[in-house]
């Protein structure tokens, strides 16, 4: 059985953010069925460099599916065809022999290209430093268990907590909405007792802020949850809902 | 945590709220509504319907309360998917070339065109039998020959071809709406989360097929 395949890719290059993009076509002959998608760009970049061509440029750092960097959408799909996958863990296996592949950069006006796959995700930044966070005194470390937390609780902010903050969520949403990233990272700190204090100042500063940064608005197509490589689920959608809603419409304190 | 003074219906979480909860009105509306036109399967339905007709007005105040609502609720909604709509496609200005779409339905990407489907019908609907502007059908000139301006209506093929495309467009609109309602203003629970589903398929169908058995029904000799 061979171990390589023969792919064309068609990967989009753009020079910076306000330059308009184009494909550019690779041919691949041999493309090592072992190797991570991100091992088959490193190849054509080791060539481009060798002949004096501009490499793509790319995001990654861990390789091990758990910094969130690796961002691109191939075949139309985040992090492509594999369910439950970054870029970084996805194998050439997964392609056929001969197949046609596209790759393409998140495409959303808030995270604006800033070359070929690369996107400024800073905008998911804002959002955390709206709330994503609980206040308390610093000093000399609480001891640990000093809170009780119920299991089911902390499950809850622990599937939350999961989120990588790739932004697959933004890319795949037919309206590049927010709402799957922001309701993971309320949700996190807003379930625990730690966090329940400011827990609807939270939903409040969160869903501000990701609404002035350009993201669109949630129209329950449940792409987000299908595309996210961490399996968050849009139940968390409907709790930020709520809790956006209560300190909206209900509380004394928001 | 500083809050940016941004109100309810400045946000897109607050714009669904509002789209919910109106959205939530007209669905009331229109399974109260196909019930009541069930009447053109009773006996005698010209009698039937004429009682009907005569009941609602005689709540006087009521009705116009009702009515005020309704409107209120069809505008708000159209006024927040309007918004929306700009807001999303400015949020996606760049397409992708390549997109595959995972889960979603083609309900659920169609309802901007939908809704203004429905709006167009909900105005032409409000013209031939609220009004009694008889676009393209004979007029019929008692108020309260409800059934009599229907089967004048639905004899002429294009009125009732109208009807229920419209009604499609309805159906289809309550397919993805009815449970989408019920996340925007965050009630969900892993118990009930695929009942949301089924009710929405039940009242899509409940509405849609209640409602065009009508037109079909004049055009097939079967009532009128
Ligand atoms: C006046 C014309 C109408 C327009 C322009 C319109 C448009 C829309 C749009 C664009 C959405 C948002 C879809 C999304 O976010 O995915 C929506 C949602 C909805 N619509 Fe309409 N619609 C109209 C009439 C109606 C009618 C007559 C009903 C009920 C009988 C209805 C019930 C709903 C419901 C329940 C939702 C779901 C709300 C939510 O997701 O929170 N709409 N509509
Ligand atoms: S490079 Fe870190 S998740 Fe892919």
């Amino acid at each position: 059985m061979s171990q390589t395949i023969k792919l064309t890719l068609n990967i989009w290059r753009q020079a910076g953010p306000n330059a308009s993009g184009q494909f550019q076509k690779f041919h691949r002959d041999a493309v090592s069925k072992d190797a991570s998608f991100l091992e088959a760009l490193d190849e054509i970049n080791e060539e481009l460099i060798q002949k004096g061509e501009e490499p793509i440029a790319f995001d990654h750092d861990c390789r091990e599916g758990i910094c969130g960097m690796c961002g691109m959408v191939i075949n139309g799909m985040p992090h492509g065809p594999r369910t439950l996958t970054t870029t970084c863990q996805l194998h050439m296996r997964e392609f056929k022999d001969g197949a046609e592949v596209w790759v393409e950069p998140w495409r959303a006006t808030a995270f604006p290209v800033i070359k070929d796959l690369a996107v400024d995700r800073s905008a998911f930044d804002q959002i955390i430093q709206a709330g994503g966070y609980i206040s308390i005194n610093t000093g000399s470390p609480g001891d640990a268990n000093e809170i009780p937390i119920p299991k089911a609780v902390a499950d809850l902010s622990m599937d939350a907590a999961t989120c990588i903050g790739c932004g697959a969520c933004v890319a795949a949403c037919p309206n590049a909405s927010a709402m799957l990233f922001t309701s993971a990272k309320a949700t996190h700190l807003g379930v625990l007792p730690q966090g329940q204090a400011e827990r609807l100042s939270r939903a409040r500063a969160m869903v501000e802020t990701m609404e002035t940064a350009g993201f669109g608005g949630c129209t329950n197509h449940g792409e987000c949850e299908a595309a996210c490589p961490k399996g968050i689920s849009v139940d968390y959608i409907a709790r930020l809902n709520r809790d956006y809603l209560k300190a909206v419409v209900v509380s004394q304190t928001t | 945590m500083a809050t940016k003074a941004l109100a309810l219906h400045q946000t897109t979480v607050g714009k669904k709220a509002i789209m919910a909860v109106t959205g939530f009105i007209m669905v009331g509306f229109v399974i109260a509504h196909m019930l009541g036109n069930m009447q053109v399967y009773s006996a005698n339905p010209a009698a039937a319907l004429k009682a009907y007709a005569l009941l609602l007005r005689s709540f006087g105040g009521g009705l116009w309360v009702a009515r005020l609502v309704l409107l209120g609720a069809v505008v708000l909604h159209a006024w927040a998917a309007i918004s929306l709509v700009k807001q999303n496609a400015a949020a996606r200005a760049s397409r992708y070339h390549v997109k595959h779409d995972a889960v979603t339905s083609y309900a659920a990407k169609t309802m901007k065109y939908g809704g203004f489907v429905l709006l167009f019908f909900i105005l032409y609907h409000l013209a031939h039998l609220t009004l009694h502007i008889p676009v393209g059908a004979p007029a019929v000139a008692d108020e309260f020959a409800v059934f009599e301006r229907m089967k004048a209506g639905f004899e002429v093929p294009w009125i009732s071809a109208l009807y229920i495309l419209g009604n499609i467009a309805l159906a289809m609109h309550l397919y993805h709406g009815v449970w989408s309602m019920l996340q925007s203003v965050g009630l969900n629970h892993r118990k009930y989360n695929a009942l949301r589903k089924q009710a929405a398929v039940a009242v899509a169908l409940v509405v849609g097929v209640g409602n065009i058995s009508i037109p079909v029904a004049f055009m097939a000799g079967i009532v009128g």
